[in-house]
């Protein structure tokens, strides 16, 4: 008898399991991962205010969870399991260096929708979405350019990269562009969010004389260390406007919220596509914060002036004559760069003299 | 293009003092008879007690001595497992690091993007802690050797049997040395938190105290080798940043692998020594590892 009534619960339990997940009642379940804390007040806190932006604008059609500080390699694709089997419809997948594991769990689970944060592989279930963080990097650049008293601007990078080598020349074109004798210092932290790496790299650049950083990495630390030294920086991801007036003097964030709303939307009225989305400040994905009073009006001014010719689309940052660090042309008088040639950048432009890590 | 040595030396004085602290800390454990693979957990409590601490009262020295004090109180754990349950002292030392990295992953969520409060530098711009770990390096020199409770101490560490046959207490001996050890790595990992990064992070130590187990064998189980490794390790780790910085070009790889290389080819030089000599076992403390019962 007993046993009976066991077989019966399971056999249905098993029923509730197996009908489908997106009846009418349910909620669309939508699960992120993210590669550092919530906390961290900059990239991945960006992404969980867009996550909290869908709640608000879709309420009980949906349901989110979020696993935090998932290390990029083979447990992403561990945790990008779990979110597939906890029943999730739709998974936001939110380091590039998920890409594959993104793609492995994809093909596993093919009724699942995807989409991966800065990468470049697609498939039937999975699309990308992206910045094009250069156009900020331009704009904070042509600041950095003109605020530097010892004409070395700092800048703490990542992982060798096309997202980030298009940062760096972005930042250097600009900055030279108001300041010919700017140089520009490259540090490569190998480290998308390390506090304790990235106030070092921040210090061998001061040490070096820089007065100006920009950072591709993820942590408030960089900023930490320019308040005490006195100097400037930008927020990265976030505003960081903890650190406003100075250091942060200004800073380039992404706004995922209109993304993953219109991504959301999509998938409940049943239009998803697996799209390469690649957004600038045109389309609100990526942000300029408030720039402070430690700049001077006109400089002020001109970054605005910039930032929004680069949003109307009147200009592009990078615009020939171009020369590759080689001395060879890569853009002639007038041209644009196409986005193949950016997503697959792998050379600094000319002027830049450090070797880019292989 | 000229890198300027003093600063060189400036960052790698304090790129080595959270090792340093933790391997004088774990030399005097070791020395002792104990060893504890528990320095990352007790550097990693000592970060967040003391950044706790520091945001709280917005006195670091505050935070520093109560990091010393968390570190002592989570060696005491270590202590009644190995001491009087007398487990297993790797299996536990490794449950201890173990232990401390989940336990401040969980306690540290309210302190994740708070800032601390500043550092009031010492003398010569250098700041007070690393002014304290390079005191600490002839103290312990001193203690372990010209003094007669460092006698003691090497005597539970070299042979526990003949220590306690004269009479000597090798449990608590060895319970102090080992708080003692733990009270120094707490400051150590309160240098990566409260000095230097300015901010918590869940596992901000990042194998720190790995490192310095490795330095202590590394130093031949002495206080003046400790810092030679300490320095060794901060200076590499700087002097990469800053070659960077500098637009050198090096491999970095080449760099990164260089203590690693360099505690390798040590390690070789000194066993070859010992070959010639006639003491066996090298300076490691004779019952290094071993758990004592009075009643064998």
């Amino acid at each position: 008898m007993q046993r009976r009534t066991l077989l019966a619960t399971a056999s249905a339990l098993i029923m509730a399991l197996a009908a489908p997940a997106l009846a009418q009642d349910e909620p669309l379940k939508v699960g992120f991962i993210y590669v550092g804390p919530v906390s961290d007040g900059g990239w991945t806190y960006q992404h969980d205010q867009g996550r909290l932006a869908v709640e608000a604008e879709f309420g009980d059609r949906v349901e989110t969870t979020y696993l935090e500080n998932v290390p990029e390699g083979v447990d992403a694709e561990r945790a990008l399991t779990q979110l597939a089997l906890a029943g999730n419809d739709v998974i936001y997948a939110t380091s590039f260096g998920y890409m594959d594991a993104v793609m492995n769990v994809a093909a596993k689970f093919p009724d699942i929708k995807f989409e991966h944060n800065t990468g470049y592989k697609r498939a039937d279930n999975v699309g990308t979405y992206d910045g094009r963080f250069y156009e900020g990097r331009a704009v904070i650049g042509t600041i950095a350019g003109r605020m530097t008293e010892t004409n070395k601007i700092g800048y703490i990078a990542t992982f060798p990269i096309p997202e980030v080598i298009q940062g760096i020349n972005s930042a250097y074109l600009h900055a030279r562009k108001v300041n010919p004798d700017v140089e520009m210092r490259v540090v490569w932290a190998y480290t998308w969010y390390d506090p304790a790496k990235e106030a070092d790299a921040a210090n061998a650049l001061l040490a070096e004389g820089v007065d100006v950083i920009l950072q591709h990495t993820n942590s408030t630390a960089p900023l930490a260390q320019l308040q005490q030294a006195g100097k400037i920086g930008f927020g990265q991801a976030a505003d960081m406007s903890s650190f406003a007036p100075t250091p942060r003097v200004s800073s380039v964030y992404n706004n995922w919220a209109a993304h993953y709303v219109n991504s959301v939307g999509r998938v409940l009225d049943g239009t998803w596509q697996p799209d390469g989305v690649w957004g600038g400040i045109g389309d609100g994905i990526v942000a300029i914060g408030d720039i402070t009073d430690a700049v001077p009006a006109e400089v002020k001014a001109e970054a605005e002036a910039l930032r929004d010719a680069i949003g109307s689309g009147e200009y592009h940052p990078f615009t020939g004559p171009l020369n590759k660090a080689d001395g060879s042309v890569w853009l002639a008088e007038g041209e644009v760069a196409q986005d193949e040639d950016l997503q697959g950048m792998n050379f600094y432009v000319e002027g830049i003299t450090a070797q880019l890590p292989q | 293009m000229m890198i300027d040595p003093l600063s060189v030396f400036l960052l790698l004085l304090s790129a080595a003092t959270p090792i340093l602290f933790a391997a004088l800390g774990e030399l005097v454990a070791e020395r002792a008879g104990v060893l504890n693979l528990g320095v990352e957990g007790m550097m990693i409590t000592g970060a967040l007690a003391g950044f706790a601490a520091a945001h709280g009262t917005g006195n670091p020295f505050l935070g520093f001595l109560v990091a010393a004090v968390a570190g002592a109180a989570i060696s005491l754990l270590f202590s009644a497992l190995t001491q009087l349950f007398l487990a297993n002292q790797v299996a536990s030392g490794l449950a201890l690091t173990l232990f401390g990295l989940g336990l401040t992953a969980m306690f540290g969520k309210p302190f994740e993007g708070v800032k601390a409060p500043a550092m009031p530098t010492g003398p010569l711009r250098i700041n007070w802690i690393v002014w304290l770990g390079l005191i600490m390096v002839p103290l312990i020199w001193w203690f372990l050797n010209r003094s007669r409770a460092g006698l003691i101490l090497r005597g539970v560490g070299e042979n526990h049997d003949a220590a306690h046959a004269l009479g000597y207490d090798v449990r608590l001996t060895r319970v102090t040395a080992v708080a003692f050890g733990g009270a120094m790595a707490g400051v150590g990992g309160a240098y990566v938190s409260i000095a230097s990064v300015l901010q918590w992070t869940e596992g901000m130590t990042a194998g720190a105290g790995w490192i310095a187990l490795a330095i202590v064998v590394f130093s031949n189980w002495t206080a003046p080798g400790v810092l030679a490794g300490a320095w060794l390790f901060g200076g590499v780790t700087v002097l990469q940043l800053r070659l960077q910085a500098a637009g050198v070009q090096v491999p970095v790889q080449l760099l990164s692998m260089a203590p690693y290389l360099a505690t390798i080819i040590v390690l070789v030089l000194i066993s070859a020594r010992q070959k010639f000599s006639r003491r066996a076992g090298g300076a490691a403390p004779g019952s290094l590892g071993q758990n004592f019962h009075a009643l064998r």
